[in-house]
């Protein structure tokens, strides 16, 4: 068999993304500054109090939705972070991931309930969700710094493309998971599909639900990271830096900043649940 | 009260592709069978048609697969009927709109699920009160309502419980409750107590019939069960392989099943829980209060028999007199109300046989079966509930059909 001459994918994607570059241009403006401005609230308002004040008010929420243990590792975590001096670039950090966790769960639930609902929406969102889950983490960065420049936005993007698949999933079986008879009985008492939807799928989802966004959460934190080679501020930023110039002792210290932050993000995020189900409601 | 309020006409649910062509295939007088080597259509229901009346309890039986609860759910459309009409009050459910079908649901049909199917996230008084919360019913009202229901069913002080946490006897008292508080006229019970262990099916049973007395709802019970459905059932429909095989009482389902069917699936029945006093009843023998002790002792003479009931003209049972007593009174001259007993045993109509042992064992004089208005219906002799018992179903022929209810007359067929 003669060999068969390349396909020229390459050239196919990259025309496709000049093409859409042209015609799209001001919704990626748009979008570009509605993120930005996202991002600089959040982290603008982590860097509002004074480190000891925000530490104080965040170990007072753990301790509301947790144990006291979560509370002294918080505590003792965020001093530590202080006391490195990368507290401006966790907070920044924080604010990336915060932006990036809520606009993949604003995005994911819907497509999650919806996909759960329908054949052929599952059907569509379900192969390109196996896609964007295998495709490697940078290829992301390329289309979204073609289309946002460097910086934080196409950070976000990237770090959503790569995080949402959790939260669409476990949205998805979460609701798939409610038993038969349960969407029965609600029927047979004539909820309308709202009703049953917010008063009984959603509520027996919630737990599954929230694992999927607890993964979503520490994907965008691994991805917001990785995000720092294209010009995203942040701890990440610090660590790149720190590697690629051999500082093995700052690349540690900014590391164990990043493992300090995920711990707690986890904890918090399974807690949030975790608390609210026991309440009964 | 024997108005239908639900009236189900020609109903099918078929499945299979083009399913609604089988309809017509099934009114041509197509078997299951044939239906489905033929053309691919698998009957799940085929062209039942029956009333509920207003106030009984109707059961629905059969074994697995008979269609049963396709059936149940077609009567408040979980399931979309291939073809035929519901009718509830004179208007057919399957050419309501979604909006009308869920006031439908929301206030006249309520259902009783038979693995309970509580929503686990809510407390007991949150999933009894689920029904109204979503009928937007103000909070204190539901709350009350939902607080009746569960005092109903004897599960007050349990509201604030999750569901898991009670028994399962005590979560389908929850299931119960949720359905009576929207108040419906009709009650869909889809197997409720099968679920249940054998002692707490028998309680629910009675404390659904109990609850039945006060609330006079339309009940349509599911049930794989022949006893449950011979306790519980004003009327039976058996069903097999999606069809009706026959509707009757529970009595006319025992005396005169339609086939072999019906036969082979009543033959364990325990007779003396279902054989009433009104069966085995003979028609008495009765003299008035005016006539004198020998007119008494020529009417038992004749009769060849030892005791005479003593009626007023109203037909009301005054008491029972013995031969010996009365040829007594013959010879003294005493009257009749001189030697009267009063204190015989009495029984309704309607008490089955089963209760029926010890008074009669215990008794000198003879079982005397009286209305409400403590007229004399007929006499229970010795040996006549045994020898009902034993398959003799005879007996009641010599008793004026006027007197006795109508389950007698079908009797007479066979």
């Amino acid at each position: 068999m003669k060999s068969i001459p390349k396909l020229p994918l390459a050239e196919w994607i990259e025309s496709l993304v000049d093409g859409m570059e042209r015609t799209l241009g001001g919704f990626f403006d748009g979008l570009s500054l509605t993120i930005e401005t996202i991002v600089d609230f959040f982290a603008g308002l982590f860097l509002l109090p004074h480190p000891l004040l925000f530490i104080a008010i965040i170990g007072i929420i753990a301790y509301l939705i947790g144990k006291w243990q979560l509370t002294l590792f918080t505590v003792i975590g965020f001093l530590l972070i202080d006391n490195l001096g990368y507290w401006t670039e966790t907070m920044n950090t924080l604010g990336l991931v915060i932006t990036s966790g809520l606009i993949s769960i604003l995005l994911g639930i819907p497509i999650g309930i919806w996909s759960a609902y329908s054949k052929v929406v599952h059907r569509i969102v379900s192969p390109l969700l196996d896609f964007m889950q295998t495709m490697p983490a940078f290829v992301y960065l390329l289309p979204a710094v073609t289309f946002f420049s460097l910086g934080v936005v196409p950070g976000v993007i990237a770090s959503v493309i790569f995080a949402i698949p959790p939260t669409i999933r476990l949205t998805y079986l979460g609701i798939k998971q409610v038993s038969g008879e349960l969407t029965e009985a609600a029927n047979a008492f004539g909820s309308t599909s709202w009703q049953k939807l917010f008063k009984v799928e959603l509520p027996l989802a919630m737990p599954t639900l929230m694992a999927g966004v607890n993964q979503t959460i520490m994907l965008s934190l691994s991805m917001v990271v990785i995000a720092s080679m294209i010009g995203a501020q942040g701890i990440g930023a610090t660590v790149y830096r720190a590697v690629t110039q051999l500082k093995i002792g700052q690349g540690f210290e900014a590391g164990l900043a990043v493992v300090v932050l995920a711990i707690v993000l986890d904890r918090f995020t399974q807690n949030l649940f975790k608390s609210k189900t026991q309440r009964g409601d | 009260m024997n108005q239908p309020l639900l009236q189900v006409r020609e109903v099918s649910k078929l499945f299979g592709p083009h399913a609604e062509q089988g309809v017509p295939l099934l009114k041509q007088g197509y078997t299951k069978e044939r239906l489905l080597k033929e053309k691919g259509i698998t009957v799940g229901v085929g062209q039942v048609s029956l009333d509920i009346r207003e106030g009984e309890i109707f059961v629905i039986m059969g074994l697995s697969g008979s269609g049963k609860s396709t059936l149940v759910r077609m009567l408040n459309r979980l399931i979309e009927p291939t073809a035929g009409e519901i009718l509830l009050h004179d208007r057919d459910l399957r050419k309501m709109n979604k909006a009308e079908l869920r006031e439908v649901r929301r206030k006249s049909i309520s259902m009783v699920f038979q693995k309970f199917a509580l929503f686990p996230h809510r407390t007991v008084l949150q999933n009894v009160e689920y029904g109204l919360e979503i009928q937007k019913v103000a909070k204190k009202e539901r709350r009350d309502k939902a607080m009746q229901a569960l005092e109903l069913v004897g599960l007050k002080g349990w509201e604030l419980k999750m569901p898991d946490q009670l028994s399962g006897g005590m979560q389908q008292r929850v299931g119960l409750a949720r359905a009576l508080a929207n108040d419906p006229e009709i009650l869909l019970m889809d197997e409720a107590f099968s679920a249940l262990d054998p002692l707490i099916r028998r309680d629910m049973q009675d404390e659904l019939l109990e609850l039945q007395e006060k609330m006079k709802k339309t009940i349509v019970f599911i049930t794989h069960d022949l006893d449950e459905a011979l306790r519980l059932g004003d009327r039976i429909a058996l069903m097999k392989d999606g069809a009706l095989v026959q509707i009757g009482t529970p009595e006319e389902m025992l005396m005169n099943p339609a086939n072999r069917y019906v036969e082979r699936f009543i033959e364990d029945v325990d007779l003396s829980k279902v054989l009433t006093a009104a069966r085995v009843m003979r028609r008495p023998e009765t003299v008035t209060l005016d006539r004198g002790p020998r007119v008494a002792l020529e009417l038992m003479r004749e009769r060849g028999i030892s005791n005479l009931f003593v009626i007023d003209r109203g037909k009301r049972l005054l008491g029972v007199i013995t031969a010996e007593d009365a040829s007594r009174a013959a010879k003294s001259g005493a009257g009749l109300e001189d030697i009267l007993i009063t204190d015989g045993p009495r029984v309704a109509p309607d008490t089955v046989l089963s209760d029926l042992f010890e008074v009669t064992s215990s008794s000198k004089v003879p079982l005397a079966v009286v209305d409400e208005q403590e007229r004399l219906l007929g006499v229970i002799v010795r040996g006549a509930v045994l020898g009902a018992l034993a398959g003799e179903h005879h007996e009641a022929k010599e008793v004026s059909p006027d007197e006795v209810h109508t389950e007698i007359a079908v009797s007479r067929v066979d």
